[in-house]
């Protein structure tokens, strides 16, 4: 209850200093439909030249872009700010006033920022969803939806965890704003359902980064075509992810020794 | 220019053991240019069945492998740096020096290409290895421009970002725009699909724009899709926008210090 309360006032925070920049709202509403431009072009070339790939047909694959396009927007407007604020704490060493405070430190540094204006994104990808679902004609039913949402928090617990993993290692080699890009670089092929990669490929995207359970997942669940092991399974495994997550951070945060004195 | 010269060789010796110095960051860099294995793997599954357009799986090997080497060997990262640098006050201690700024940050991104190689070549080996020589020119003008293609796309790659850089001057968000160009560039160079798999009108739109400059046409060269006539002609327009875009690079600078005040520091 008081970490609710706590929630809300950081996220007033947040909206309170993201009013004072309204322009970009705006320049963040024209960049989402320039993205999401961007993103339908591949698609429509490579569907362009074969009516499926590996069993996806066009308004499949599209409907695995738009959730793509809605959990960027959750990864850049909800985690990746208040995550790349620790890194800065710890390298000017300013993480002992956050330590400090009476309340969970791994809540307080994940809640410290957020970016409003995302949810733009976030709305436009949902768009995609619709369109796609319209150019098909049927609408998923109430439990599809029910399991896409199930398998989407799941996939959001992971994406978190996976960024608590980056920043405790930033207690022990500082630098880690890289490893950040290299993780949205490799976040970038969840555009594309995941059958499509074979071999090595496919290996990495489900176990090591389960770009698979973030976007192929919930779209096959709208779709009616997820087996309920897959979504039972899916869940077990993101418990498993905050777990390790939160134990890593434990012991990384007991390493931490101020760099400011 | 005397003095730029002479101090070469020093700026580059830095840049190198910087390059080294910071290894393990620079790899983590090389590593996140991962977008053409995806879009690799992407297209051998729609090729799996027959070729698209002219390309078979083994075109789409050669092809973006070779995206790879060319992306590996010609990044640069001057934006981010410039727009650091411009809004912590910090490009005041660069202005003291007598070397010109932006020839330092170059000498910065050139002294790194030896660590690009060591990386890049094994790549390049690899291909060779998985696709024997058939995929890669036999005629050695053409192998011999594929260097001087890299590099002039190379030098494509640093002004732009350098003039997109110089926004910093103006404007609190540059490094945005710089999403735009790098959003442009994702389409029009050839990066995620071969830009004769586009429709015509891209295609054709693309040999007016700067992107193609920068990735498909070394690509192109060394994957052997181009004849002597239209490499040399390509070579032309690439060295047209260098020039251009040298100039722009150049005059914004120039404006843009004007207006440049540091404090503090």
């Amino acid at each position: 209850m008081r970490y609710l309360r706590l929630l809300a006032v950081q996220f007033r925070a947040s909206l309170q200093t993201s009013m004072q920049y309204r322009v970009e709202f705006l320049v963040q509403g024209a960049m989402a439909f320039f993205w999401m431009a961007w993103a339908v072009v591949p698609l429509l070339v490579v569907f362009g030249k074969r009516d499926s790939v590996a069993g996806w047909g066009f308004d499949q694959a599209l409907v695995v872009l738009g959730w793509f396009l809605a959990m960027k927007g959750v990864l850049e407007g909800a985690v990746n700010p208040s995550l790349a604020s620790v890194v800065e704490h710890i390298r000017k060493g300013t993480l002992d006033l956050v330590l400090l405070k009476p309340a969970d430190a791994q809540f307080l540094v994940s809640t410290a920022k957020f970016a409003p204006w995302h949810v733009v994104d976030v709305a436009a990808g949902l768009g995609v969803v619709a369109w796609a679902f319209s150019r098909m004609g049927r609408w998923p039913s109430p439990a599809e939806v029910g399991a896409a949402g199930l398998l989407t928090v799941s996939a959001i617990a992971v994406l978190y965890s996976l960024w608590i993993l980056v920043v405790s290692a930033a207690f022990f080699v500082v630098k880690v704003d890289n490893l950040s890009f290299l993780f949205l670089s490799i976040f970038d092929a969840a555009r594309w359902p995941v059958s499509v990669f074979t071999g090595f490929w496919r290996v990495v995207f489900t176990v090591v980064v389960p770009l698979a359970l973030m976007t192929t997942f919930p779209a096959e669940a709208l779709l009616g075509r997820i087996r309920p092991g897959a979504v039972a399974l899916a869940v077990a495994g993101s418990l498993a992810f905050i777990a390790s997550a939160r134990v890593v951070w434990l012991r990384a945060i007991a390493r931490y020794t101020s760099a400011s004195s | 220019m005397r003095r730029t010269l002479r101090a070469a060789p020093t700026l580059l010796r830095v840049g190198l053991a910087e390059a080294v110095a910071y290894r393990a960051e620079f790899l983590v860099w090389l590593l996140s240019t991962n977008m053409p294995l995806v879009m690799l793997a992407l297209w051998s599954a729609v090729a799996r069945d027959g070729p698209v357009g002219r390309f078979t799986q083994a075109d789409f090997t050669a092809y973006f492998l070779a995206a790879l080497v060319v992306r590996l060997m010609t990044g640069a990262w001057v934006v981010w740096e410039m727009n650091f640098e411009i809004r912590q006050g910090t490009l005041a201690f660069r202005l003291l020096r007598p070397v010109h700024p932006l020839v330092a940050y170059a000498a910065e991104n050139v002294a790194a290409m030896p660590v690009r190689l060591a990386i890049s070549l094994p790549v390049a080996l690899v291909a060779l290895w998985i696709l024997g020589g058939e995929h890669v020119t036999h005629d050695p003008l053409l192998l011999a421009l594929f260097p001087v293609s890299i590099f002039s796309a190379w030098l494509i790659t640093y002004l732009a970002m350098a003039a997109v850089g110089c926004l910093a001057f103006w404007f609190e968000s540059a490094t945005s725009l710089f999403d735009v160009w790098l959003g442009l560039f994702g389409i029009f160079s050839g990066y995620l699909v071969p830009l004769e798999l586009y429709p015509r009108w891209v295609n054709e739109a693309s040999y007016f724009l700067p992107f193609r400059y920068m990735l498909a046409f070394p690509v192109e060269l060394v994957t052997g899709g181009l004849t002597r006539a239209q490499a040399l002609a390509q070579l032309g327009a690439q060295w047209a926008f260098v020039l251009l875009l040298l100039a722009t690079a150049a005059g914004m600078w120039r404006l843009g210090t004007r207006r440049f005040a540091a404090y503090g520091g």
